[in-house]
This record gives C-alpha cells, sequence and structure tokens, in this order.
C-alpha cells in the first residue's frame, strides 16, 4: 500500500510537470486525438511531446513488459496511473487499434520475434493498424469468411474483399482473417495473419455513413504480400486469436455506456433550463432520470462484473451483457442529447457536433458483434438454452 | 468497495438461502394465505430467524445484535424475496432498528433493541395518509397535551402494523401539510387508547393496515430524534426499508428468471423445446442482463447505507427505481413465456407478481423514486 501511495504521487507530480496544458482536457472527436502512424501529422507541439513523453515512460502501453515499450505496470499501478490521468483530465496520448486489439492478442499468441517486430512500434505510435474481418457476405456469420491465402513456398498471397475497415485509408498495416483451408470446416481453416498495406496489391476505398463519415473503407487484396513469419498462432487456428481479440474489442466498445463527458440531466438543465428546480421539459425530465440510472446500474454492473472475473466467480460470457447494454445504452443517452439540443442539434457541425456523434451511435449495436448476437451468447453461454 | 461478498456474507447468504428454502418457501405462503392466517406470517419461522441472528443483522453488539450491516441486511432480505418469505423483518430488522439505533434515546434503545434482536418486537413504520407515498405530506397532528402529545390522524399501507408491537409513526408538530420542516417521530404503543386497525386483504397476501389514531395520547419522551427536526431521519429509516424491498425485489426477480428458464428446457411445441425459439432466447438474455445490473445498483445502494448514509439517497432511489421496473418486467416476462400455465392459481409466479407489486409501491414506487433522483441530481 505504502508503495502504491509512493507510486501515486510521484505520478502525480511527473504527469504535472509533463503533460502539456492543451492535452489537459478531452478530446472533441477523432479528429482531435492522436492516432500515430507512418503518415502521421500532429496537430500540435502539444500532441507530439506529449506522446514522446509518454512514449519514453512506457504508459502508452503501461501494463505491458518493458521490452516491447511498456512499463511493467502492475494492475494496481495501472490503476492508479488512469486515476491520476483523470484527475489532471490529462487525455489519452495515443489512441490505437494496435494496442487496444491487435497487443494483448500478440502478447498472448505472438512469437517473440513478432512481439519484438510489431508491438514496440504500436507503443512509440509508429504504426497504424486497422481490423480485416469483415467481409460483404461474412458479417454477424464471420466464419463463413472467404478471403484466400496461399502458401507460395516463401511467401503467403492473399485475394479477396473486406468491408467495414475502420480507418484503413490511414492504417499502415493490417491483421486480417483469411481462409489457409477450403476443404475443412468453417471454423478450423481460418488464419490470423498480419499485412503491410504499403503494396501495390492492397487497395482501400472509404465507404460514407450516415453520419456524413467516411472512416470505414472496403479494403481489396489481389494478390497482395504477407511474410511466412507473419501468421499468428498456429495455421488454420486463428479463429482461436480472432475470437480472443473480440472479447476485447467488445469490453472496448461497452466502454461507451460508461457516463462519458457531462452527465445529460446537467446538459439539459442548461439547455432547456429549470422550472421550481425541475427540468421544464417534464416527460424528458423523466426519460433523463431514467437513462441516468440505468448507467449508474451499467456502471455497477461492470464495477462487479469485473470484481467477479477478478475472484475467479462469474462467467467470461458476461462480456456480451456489458456489450448488449452498455451500447444501447448509449444510443438511448444520444437520443436523449438529441432530443435536449432541439433545433439546434439538428445542424451539421452544430456545438460538439451532436448529429454526427447521435448517427454515429446507431453503429454501436452493430460493430463488434450485434446485440442480437451478444444475445445469442448469453443465450447459449449463461442460460444454457437449447439450440442456442 | 469490493463488488464481490466476503466470506462472512457468503456463508451468512448460503444459510439464509438453505434454511428459506428449507422452511419457508413459497409454499409457506400460501398456506398462510389458505388457512386465512390473520398473523399473516409464521411466527415460529420469525422465531427461528431471531435465533439465527437476523432480526438483529442491524443491532449492534451492546444492545444484542450481530451488526453486520446493511449489505448482510440486505442479503438476508434479497433471499426472502427469492422464496416469498412472509416476515416482519423489513419494517422491524432494517427500519425498525435503523430508527431506533440511529436516533433512540438511550431508554428507547434499551428497551426495544435487544428486543428487536430477538425477534420479540415487532416494528411498524406508519408514514403515509394518501394512496400514494408523499411522506412530508402529513395531516397527522400532534399537539401538546401535559408533558406528553395527543396524536390524531390516518395512517395508510401500514406494513406489519396489524402485528407490530410498537408503531413509529411521523406526525406534525409544526409547520403546514407538505412542509418539510415540523414533522417529528413517535414511538407508540400499538394497544394505545384510540388507535383503530383496519386490516385490508391485500394481493400479496401479507399484513396490511389502515391505523386511525383519536387523540392518541403518548409521553414527551415517545419522541425519537429531534421535535419538529423528523424529516431527516425520517428519510434514513426509509431508505433502509427501500434499499431491503429493492434487494427483495432483487431476489424474486432472479427467482422468476430461474423458473422460467427452467421452464424453457422443459416444455415442448411444434415438435421442439420452446427454448429453442430465439424469440424466447433473446427475451430470457435481455431479462438476465437487466437482472445483472440491477443486482450491481442494489449492492451499491446497500454499501452505501454502511459506509456514508447520508449521502445514500441517490443510489438507493436510483436501486428501488430500478429494481421496480427490472421486477416488475421479470415477473410479466415469466408469466408470459410459460403460457397459460402462468396465470394459474396452482403455479408460483403470480405470488411471485403479485408481491413485486405490492414492493414497488411500499415507500415510493418507481416513478416517485425516479423523480427524487432527478431531484438529487439538480434537474
Ligand atoms: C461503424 C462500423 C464499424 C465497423 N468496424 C469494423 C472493423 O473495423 N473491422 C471489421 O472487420 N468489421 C467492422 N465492422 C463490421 C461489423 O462487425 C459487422 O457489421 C457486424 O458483425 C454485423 O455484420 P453485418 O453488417 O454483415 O450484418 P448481418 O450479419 O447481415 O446482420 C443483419 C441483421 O441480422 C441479425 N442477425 C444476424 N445473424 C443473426 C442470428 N444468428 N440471430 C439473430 N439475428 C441475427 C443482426 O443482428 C442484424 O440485425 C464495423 C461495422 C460498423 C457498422
Amino acid at each position: 500500500m505504502a508503495d502504491l501511495d509512493t507510486f501515486r504521487m510521484e505520478t502525480r507530480k511527473w504527469l504535472e510537470e509533463n503533460c502539456p496544458e492543451e492535452m489537459r482536457h478531452g478530446v472533441t472527436g477523432d479528429e482531435d486525438a492522436c492516432w500515430g502512424g507512418r503518415h502521421w501529422t500532429f496537430k500540435n507541439d502539444a500532441q507530439r511531446l506529449w506522446l514522446e513523453r509518454m512514449v519514453a515512460k512506457g504508459w502508452t502501453v503501461p501494463e505491458w513488459p518493458v521490452e516491447y515499450g511498456g512499463a511493467g505496470l502492475s494492475k494496481a499501478e495501472a490503476k492508479v496511473l488512469r486515476s491520476e490521468m483523470k484527475r489532471l483530465n490529462a487525455r489519452s496520448p495515443l489512441d490505437s487499434f494496435g494496442i487496444w486489439m491487435l497487443g494483448p492478442a500478440l502478447l498472448k499468441y505472438g512469437t517473440p520475434e513478432q512481439k519484438k517486430e510489431h508491438l514496440i512500434p504500436i507503443a512509440r505510435g509508429e504504426i497504424r493498424w486497422c481490423q480485416g474481418y469483415s467481409e460483404p457476405n461474412a458479417g454477424s456469420d464471420l466464419a463463413s469468411l472467404m478471403t484466400k491465402c496461399e502458401d507460395k513456398g516463401d511467401h503467403y498471397e492473399i485475394t479477396g474483399q473486406k468491408v467495414w475497415t475502420s480507418y484503413a485509408d490511414k492504417a499502415d498495416w493490417i491483421f486480417v482473417l483469411v481462409r489457409t483451408d477450403f476443404e475443412a470446416t468453417k471454423h478450423t481453416g481460418i488464419s490470423f495473419i498480419l499485412v503491410d498495406m504499403d503494396q501495390p496489391g492492397v487497395t482501400t476505398k472509404p465507404i460514407r455513413l450516415i453520419s456524413g463519415k467516411s472512416p470505414f473503407c472496403e479494403t481489396f487484396f489481389d494478390n497482395a504480400v504477407a511474410g511466412k513469419d507473419q501468421i499468428v498462432g498456429e495455421i488454420n487456428k486463428g479463429w482461436t486469436v480472432a475470437k480472443y481479440l473480440l472479447t476485447h474489442e467488445r469490453e472496448m466498445i461497452s466502454g461507451m455506456g460508461d457516463a462519458m463527458g457531462r452527465p445529460i440531466g446537467d446538459l439539459a438543465a442548461m439547455q432547456i433550463g429549470l422550472e421550481d428546480g425541475k427540468l421544464e421539459d417534464s416527460m424528458l425530465r423523466t426519460d433523463i432520470a431514467r437513462l441516468e440510472i440505468d448507467g449508474l446500474a451499467f456502471m455497477a454492473g461492470m464495477e462487479k462484473i469485473i470484481s467477479e472475473a477478478k475472484a475467479g466467480q462469474g462467467t467470461g460470457a458476461n462480456a456480451s451483457v456489458l456489450k448488449y447494454y452498455g451500447t444501447e445504452l448509449n444510443k438511448r443517452r444520444h437520443e436523449l442529447m438529441m432530443d435536449s439540443g432541439g433545433s439546434e442539434a439538428l445542424t451539421w457541425g452544430a456545438e460538439e457536433d451532436i448529429a454526427a456523434h447521435w448517427l454515429r451511435t446507431k453503429a454501436n449495436s452493430i460493430e463488434g458483434g450485434t446485440s442480437e448476437v451478444q444475445l445469442n451468447i448469453i443465450s447459449k453461454h449463461i442460460l444454457d438454452l437449447p439450440g442456442a | 468497495m469490493a463488488m464481490v461478498l466476503d466470506e462472512e456474507q457468503s456463508m451468512l447468504r448460503d444459510a439464509a438461502r438453505g434454511f428459506l428454502t428449507d422452511h419457508a418457501p413459497v409454499s409457506q405462503l400460501r398456506k398462510l394465505r389458505d388457512s386465512g392466517n390473520e398473523d399473516k406470517f409464521d411466527r415460529a419461522t420469525w422465531a427461528a430467524m431471531g435465533e439465527m441472528g437476523w432480526a438483529g443483522v442491524l443491532v449492534d453488539e451492546d444492545h444484542g445484535g450481530v451488526d453486520m450491516g446493511f449489505q448482510a441486511a440486505g442479503l438476508i432480505a434479497e433471499e426472502m424475496g427469492r422464496t416469498l418469505t412472509a416476515s416482519p423483518y423489513l419494517s422491524t430488522a432494517m427500519m425498525g432498528a435503523t430508527a431506533l439505533g440511529a436516533y433512540g434515546t438511550t431508554s428507547q434503545k434499551e428497551t426495544w433493541l435487544p428486543k428487536i434482536a430477538t425477534g420479540e418486537a415487532i416494528m411498524a413504520i406508519a408514514v403515509d395518509e394518501g394512496r400514494k407515498h408523499r411522506p412530508q405530506q402529513v395531516a397527522t397532528t400532534a399537539s401538546k397535551s401535559g408533558n406528553g402529545f395527543k396524536i390524531s390522524g390516518t395512517k395508510t399501507f401500514v406494513a406489519d402494523g396489524g402485528v407490530a408491537e410498537q408503531i413509529i409513526v411521523t406526525a406534525r408538530t409544526a409547520g403546514g401539510e407538505g412542509e418539510k420542516e415540523g414533522i417529528s417521530l413517535f414511538l407508540v404503543s400499538a394497544d394505545a387508547a384510540g388507535i383503530t386497525k383496519t386490516h385490508h386483504d391485500m394481493i400479496d397476501s401479507r399484513n396490511s393496515v389502515t391505523l386511525s389514531f383519536d387523540d392518541v395520547e403518548v409521553d414527551g419522551d415517545a419522541i425519537i430524534g429531534e421535535i419538529d427536526g423528523g424529516a431527516s431521519p425520517l428519510n434514513h429509516i426509509l431508505n433502509a426499508g427501500r434499499a431491503g424491498l429493492a434487494a427483495e425485489m432483487s431476489g424474486s426477480a432472479q427467482a422468476c428468471l430461474s423458473m422460467t428458464v427452467d421452464y424453457l428446457k422443459e416444455r415442448k411445441q411444434f415438435g421442439k423445446t420452446i427454448g429453442e425459439f430465439q424469440a424466447l432466447q433473446h427475451r430470457a438474455s435481455h431479462l438476465y442482463s437487466e437482472i445483472e445490473l440491477a443486482k450491481a445498483v442494489v449492492m451499491k445502494a446497500l454499501q452505501g447505507l454502511d459506509s456514508a448514509p447520508e449521502h445514500a439517497s441517490l443510489m438507493v432511489a436510483a436501486a428501488k427505481a430500478k429494481l421496480g421496473q427490472v421486477a416488475q418486467l421479470a415477473a410479466q416476462e415469466s408469466i408470459q413465456m410459460h403460457g397459460g400455465i402462468g396465470m394459474t392459481d396452482e403455479y408460483d409466479i403470480g405470488f411471485y407478481m403479485k408481491r413485486i407489486r405490492v414492493a414497488e409501491a411500499l415507500y415510493g414506487d418507481s416513478h416517485y423514486q425516479a423523480d427524487i433522483y432527478a431531484k438529487l441530481r439538480g434537474f
């Protein structure tokens, strides 16, 4: 405990001295965050400095081993670091699918060479990754994917199409699920492979979404080349790696149900005003109170499910409860923010770009496994219902 | 605070579940109802609960209790919700013990806490006056008379009021109806002259009465807490009851889900087990998700009452608001997924649905709690 207190004091001091002033407020959107990568241009000096300083401490990935660019912090220390960053309202120095998704999978399934090659550039923000899972005909039924990967002796050759690849047009490398055995059953012929996108065989085409933004792409592989040493885990056993990574993705997305930003009751009070201490719109007031209460229950539930997991109790499938509930909650929250914002929320580019965010949340219950798929998982793995 | 049970709490929960399943399952409530039992609870079962220390779960050791705190008290309530055990636990062990333990005079404590702890003295809380829970709408008056007071007025929906030995009554000693200031709490003997009880045939088959007070005389030392300053203690006492009811409803909701999931694996139609139908799988899984989160918010409310009761109101309101909705959803979904059999009196689900309805209304329904929540949040 004493050690942890010392760590807290040192961390607080370091952050106060090293976190640039401009980095001490939340990001206003994806465009404002630091994603790194080969072609990254920093928005300002503060963003660059903040990343460099945190990289030097190993604090972009505080729990990863020091040899792979982390700081080797214990869970308790990492929690202290998070809470101290929150105290200063310090933003994350680096947003990255490499950190959130690929990293954990490599730490578990990668060879020492793969870890050295890929984890360090991820930690340093030098290589930006994207996720090549979904295909036009393989969405919820991901395991029916058909992108072909052939062994050409000294390399692999990949042909096929992925869709919904977030930020593919900005990424440097892609982790891809490919079919390496067309004879085997659905789940057993899949491999997990890492591909450098800087080659003529890989092209991307942005997809414009209802929110007006295009952060997603179609990704085409046309005799694309990958090294023999880039398969993660065993050949034809990529499904295991893919599933492990998905649990991390789900955790990340369900975190959105978390009471991010200003609680909506406060926002509505400011936007609509109070009458005798109550929100002037009494019907909306009820909906907001219900939403905030569900938000409290969600946060408490998340804490409980995590505590249970640490204590070796509960069931891993409870992650699906959080994914399902957290994303549905986030959609509800944004509906209410639109209600509260009134006509001012109905213009593009209004304060905090609320309409675009509202539209974007509609994908929360689709990406990373739809709500229906989460309910299927609960039915099967928790309630043990027949045929689920 | 950890969101998992410690060893002592797990043992208590297992012991409670074992005892209640064996000695006070739903069939006991059914029997009490069918036999027309006047008390509407089983005295032998209650005595056993007293012996096991449950009645004294919130009473300090100096007064003969086991002082295990609200989280433990909530676990017992939750298990009682699972089996629908009828008992004066909530009004006595949770609310009565809180009222006297936190605000009683030395002599009130010495007289009553040891008897509460053994289950010997049953308490009831008389707060509401109309059809809805409005604890500040107090028209009942306590006017000075000699050294004491004379209480007059009518109290509705008094849980366990028909069997209580002592009744905690709110009455106005100053201020106008609806005002927070001027409410006082009195400890009144249930057999005092001038009290008339009207028994109600409640849908949940439990004990509930309307009490009318007609110039009921009490001594000056019958006041609990400060004169005119009863509103804040009252809120604490009610919060103890609300958190207890939320925990109870959590247990009932879990029981409804578990009965339903069992039935989904058993009943066949169209040549299939009905649990194979995805429409039902999703309804059950949605209910499971709601209940998982509901359990967690109840835990937070109970922990809040243990660590800082003066700041617990927000979480208690959230918990009772949430559980009122989730437990009702559980009962409704449970009947729907059972089909016709769920509508029969022979089947137990109806008992759950009826008790949950009453628990939801008691000490403020889900709408009331959501309103309190919004007020505390400043909107
Ligand atoms: C904004 C966004 C970002 C994304 N980012 C990425 C990314 O970076 N990389 C990547 O690989 N993919 C990504 N995806 C893809 C995402 O994982 C898929 O969209 C998702 O898995 C659903 O697949 P689908 O769109 O083909 O829908 P479908 O699978 O065709 O589903 C259509 C409907 O049918 C329902 N359904 C399907 N199967 C069942 C079933 N068994 N039981 C009940 N209902 C069912 C679904 O729930 C849904 O309502 C992204 C998607 C979106 C919208």
